[in-house]
């Protein structure tokens, strides 16, 4: 397959069980179209993903994949990379798997900055265990699992990234497909860990953060005249938390991936068939 | 056997007792000396007591003794820690002139050697270590050049200046001993010509990692599997491969999959706790059908254990670990040799088979520097098998019939192709759900129990395939049975030596699959299995296995088994035996 891969390539005959109106369907729509947008075919993308509604992502998709346990996408996504910085790889999962169970994982993927773009269905909410709080629920969010409230304040990814060091941070709205897909595809662009934390309602279980509530309050930065490579205004408003963005907030334009920094040069799946040439200088080392 | 020579070094950690002692033991090795070393360390970093300790012998020597010939105590504690080991003719090497009351018992003969001021007239005070060396030698008939040699190793990349200091050094404190002691110390070291290497049990599975093609490694400190990172660290980039310390095993167990699953052999390493980590994973990778290597360098446990000391405790875990029921290969190398083997069929295993693979070793091999003619690591013997990888060539065979690429393929032996990505027409999705043929997600009864019975069915191919053989010593048709595995072996071997019965000796480097022992434990009058933990938890395999009750010598102190102890709990153990069925 070449570079003309068009973006329903990269659909699976597999039919997603998400639920009718879910919000990952306007976020894989716009994966598909970022990806073929910017070249890339099924043979050469490999997509990790996690557990959760989210997760299932990989599943809808066809293209190299592996769908793991909850919250570890992240680390496959490296060994991925790194193995063969020739791949695009994208990762993607939900908030509960990416800044709960996973949060160790991601503060340390934004700041190693492997070339890869990880998308994060932020629901707000835990979808496939049916309904309990996630870490960016709000602190007054009645759920099962928390009918007076969380009474924690929440996760603000964003933040997180920034202050761990991150290159590239943006924000989406699912069901804003062009901005989405737009978006996604400058993540792809970008040399480094990529983060678009992308807003994709649960109509299930969430009826707080709905679609009308992210139309009316999202801002796009394309409106506000935003200067993603300015640092300063980047920190103010990803520190403001009165306001949620729409855009890229923060590009490093220096930006150099992990896998160069470390002088990988090509997929490391070519090895002798014997011990290599020099083996016996290895055991020589040990006079 | 011949005589043997037993020295130790010792002292405060961060007393610089390690480079101390490995110095000496390159200048044996490089004598032509057969060397096996030991350490006393405890788990910090300035402090407390440190000792390392060589066995050297012109034969070969693959155990450690309860004895002392020679002891360089850098403090009293040195001396009070190894009693027991010091016997009349011991010559102790102390520095009379420091602050501590150096103590040494009547017995032993003290050697007052001023090693600081002398190694402060040599150029400076850091270097009365090997002042002491230098007084070593002279004790040991140990010709001085060849510790030149080991000192021109050690410090020759950082200046002929600090080499010829440290070689004056070692001088003045043998002159010291020549000039000050006219006692015949009764030593006389023999050297031979010999060449022979030098290296610990995690040296050889980083090399016999880097000889197998590995070129991703992930993994997070901890002892004693860190050398294993350390020791690929910078030489794996010169294959085109990359090290990664990872945040924690969890990622580094996932991102040595991600590897793998880019067509790159990949491994990590760790020891008890990060096995306990990583086994989220466990089922993860054979449930994708993912080829992995992850050593078990074991240590004392459970929990944080005894980080520092020796134990077999995690068989049970690289069996059973894991929840549900997963495939998997387990490889024990009994030497140090052997983990350089082991690990690199590991690879091949991993790669034939699609199925994790565990290399179990352990603290006493991990720290333990032991010589080798370099023949032992034979490289021309080295085969890479890569199992059914597939290319643009041949992928059409494993297409169904709308041309889609079948992860999962069922051919019978259980052994599905492998598309690397990149590869076209292969893109396929892999998941640790239930899942088809093609990677899908599935939840119907009959594909579940054909994916379950297929993989399954690789273990089944393997044991067919591939040899399992243990390791045989000593006279078959005796009726006394030893069986062990892991790093054992040497001390029983020697052990044997000196037994007044005769025996026939098993030690086995398969945890799973594993040789059939049913006959060689029904052929004997009485089987005894030697393991260092408490539960004996090898002893509880082979009794399933072979359905009979076996006797159990165990050791679970933290220290490792030596040849003397050996001896006498063998004989007691098949006495007792013999008594019983009279
Ligand atoms: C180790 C582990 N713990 C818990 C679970 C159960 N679990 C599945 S999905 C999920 C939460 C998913 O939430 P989120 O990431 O927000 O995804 P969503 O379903 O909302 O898309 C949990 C806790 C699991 N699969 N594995
Ligand atoms: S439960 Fe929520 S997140 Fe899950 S599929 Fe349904 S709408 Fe989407």
């Amino acid at each position: 397959m070449s570079s003309q891969a068009h973006f329903t390539d990269f659909k699976s005959d597999k039919q997603p069980t998400w639920c009718p109106g879910c919000g990952d369907f306007g976020t894989m729509n716009g994966m598909m179209k970022a990806l073929a947008n910017t070249g890339n075919s099924p043979d050469d993308t490999f997509i990790c993903a996690g557990i959760g509604c989210s997760g299932k992502i990989g599943t809808y998709m066809h293209s190299y994949a592996l769908h793991g346990v909850h919250g570890r996408a992240l680390p496959v996504g490296t060994g991925v990379k790194l193995a063969n910085p020739d791949l695009e790889v994208m990762v993607a999962g939900g908030d509960g798997d990416g800044y709960s169970i996973g949060a160790g994982h991601f503060i340390h993927a934004v700041r190693r900055n492997v070339d890869m773009t990880y998308v994060v269905m932020d629901n707000r909410i835990y979808g496939l265990t049916k309904g309990q709080f996630s870490p960016t629920s709000r602190e007054d969010f009645e759920t099962s699992t928390s009918p007076e409230g969380t009474k924690q304040s929440p996760v603000h990814p964003l933040a997180l990234a920034m202050a761990a060091g991150g290159s590239f941070i943006a924000q989406s709205f699912s069901s804003d497909a062009q901005r989405h897909t737009e978006i996604i595809e400058q993540a792809i662009e970008h040399d480094g860990f990529s983060l678009v934390n992308t807003y994709s309602p649960c109509v299930t279980f969430n009826d707080v953060d709905t679609y009308d509530f992210f139309r009316d309050s999202l801002v796009d930065l394309d409106e506000e005249d935003h200067d993603p490579t300015d640092y300063d205004q980047a920190r103010q408003r990803i520190m403001d938390f009165d306001n949620i963005y729409q855009g890229v907030l923060y590009q490093d334009d220096d930006s150099v991936g992990y896998e160069k920094r470390l002088g990988i040069e090509g997929p490391m799946n070519e090895i002798p068939d014997g011990a290599p040439e020099d083996a016996m200088d290895l055991v020589r080392e040990f006079y | 056997m011949p005589e043997d020579l037993n020295w130790a070094v010792g002292g405060e950690a961060g007393d610089g007792i390690d480079s101390t002692g490995k110095i000496f033991a390159q200048a044996l090795s490089r004598a032509g000396r057969h060397v096996f070393t030991s350490k006393d360390f405890a788990s910090r970093i300035r402090g407390g007591y440190t000792a390392y300790k060589i066995r050297t012998s012109v034969d070969e020597l693959n155990s450690v003794v309860d004895r002392l010939d020679i002891l360089v105590a850098l403090t009293q504690r040195t001396i009070d820690e190894n009693l027991d080991e010091l016997h009349e003719d011991s010559v102790v090497i102390y520095d009379g002139e420091r602050s501590w009351d150096a103590e040494v018992p009547d017995e032993q003969i003290p050697l007052d050697v001023p090693l600081k001021s002398l190694a402060e007239d040599a150029g400076g005070a850091i270097m009365q270590n090997v002042v002491a060396l230098g007084a070593a030698c002279e004790v040991a008939g140990f010709p001085i050049e060849h510790l030149d040699s080991a000192l021109e190793k050690r410090f020759g990349e950082k200046g002929q200046k600090l080499v010829d200091n440290n070689q004056e050094a070692a001088r003045k404190g043998r002159d010291y001993v020549q000039e000050n002691y006219d006692h015949d110390f009764g030593y006389s070291l023999e050297t031979t010509d010999n060449d022979y290497v030098l290296l610990n049990g995690d040296e050889a599975i980083g090399m016999g990692a880097l000889v197998g093609g590995c070129r991703f490694y992930a993994g997070y400190p901890i002892t004693p599997a860190t050398n294993v990172m350390e020791y690929l660290t910078g030489r794996i980039d010169e294959y085109g491969g990359t090290v990664v310390q990872a945040e924690d095993e969890l990622s580094a167990i996932n991102m040595a999959l991600g590897a793998a699953r880019s067509g790159a052999r990949a491994m990590t390493a760790t020891s008890g706790p990060g096995i306990d980590l990583m086994t989220e994973t466990f089922g993860l990778i054979a449930t994708t059908e993912t080829p992995l290597v992850i050593a078990d360098v074991m240590r004392s446990g459970p929990s944080t254990g005894m980080p520092t000391k020796q134990e077999q405790g995690d068989l049970n875990m690289t069996l059973y670990g894991g929840h549900g029921e997963i495939p998997r290969f387990v490889l024990a190398p009994t030497t140090i040799a052997e983990c350089f083997h082991k690990t690199i069929e590991a690879f091949n295993l991993a790669e034939k088979y699609q199925t994790p693979v565990y290399v179990v070793s352990d603290l006493a091999m991990a720290v333990t520097e032991q010589t080798f003619s370099p023949e032992e690591f034979d490289m021309d013997e080295v085969e890479i098998d890569r199992g059914k990888v597939v290319d643009e060539d041949n992928i059409d065979q494993y297409l169904d019939e709308q041309d889609r690429f079948q992860p999962h393929y069922d051919a019978g032996d259980g052994i599905s192709p492998r598309a690397f990505p990149g590869t076209v027409e292969g893109a396929h999705m892999t998941t640790g759900l239930e899942h088809d043929e093609l990677g899908r997600r599935t939840e119907d009864t009959d594909e579940r129990v054909r994916q379950v019975d297929k993989r399954n069915r690789k273990v089944e191919t393997a044991q067919n395939e591939e040899d399992w053989s243990p390791r045989e010593f000593g006279n078959e048709d005796a009726e006394n049975l030893v069986l062990t595995w892991g790093s054992n072996e040497g001390a029983i071997r020697e052990a044997m030596q000196k037994l007044d019965i005769d025996v026939r000796f098993i030690s086995v480097p398969y945890m799973f699959p594993r040789p059939d022992l049913t006959e060689a434990v029904e052929s004997a009058e009485t089987t005894v299995v030697v393991e260092c933990n408490a539960t004996g938890q090898f002893a509880d395999v082979v009794e399933r296995d072979t359905l009979t009750r076996v006797e159990r010598i165990n050791k679970y102190n933290g220290i490792r088994f030596n040849a003397d102890e050996l001896v006498d709990r063998i004989t007691e153990t098949f006495a007792a035996e013999s008594e019983a069925k009279v």
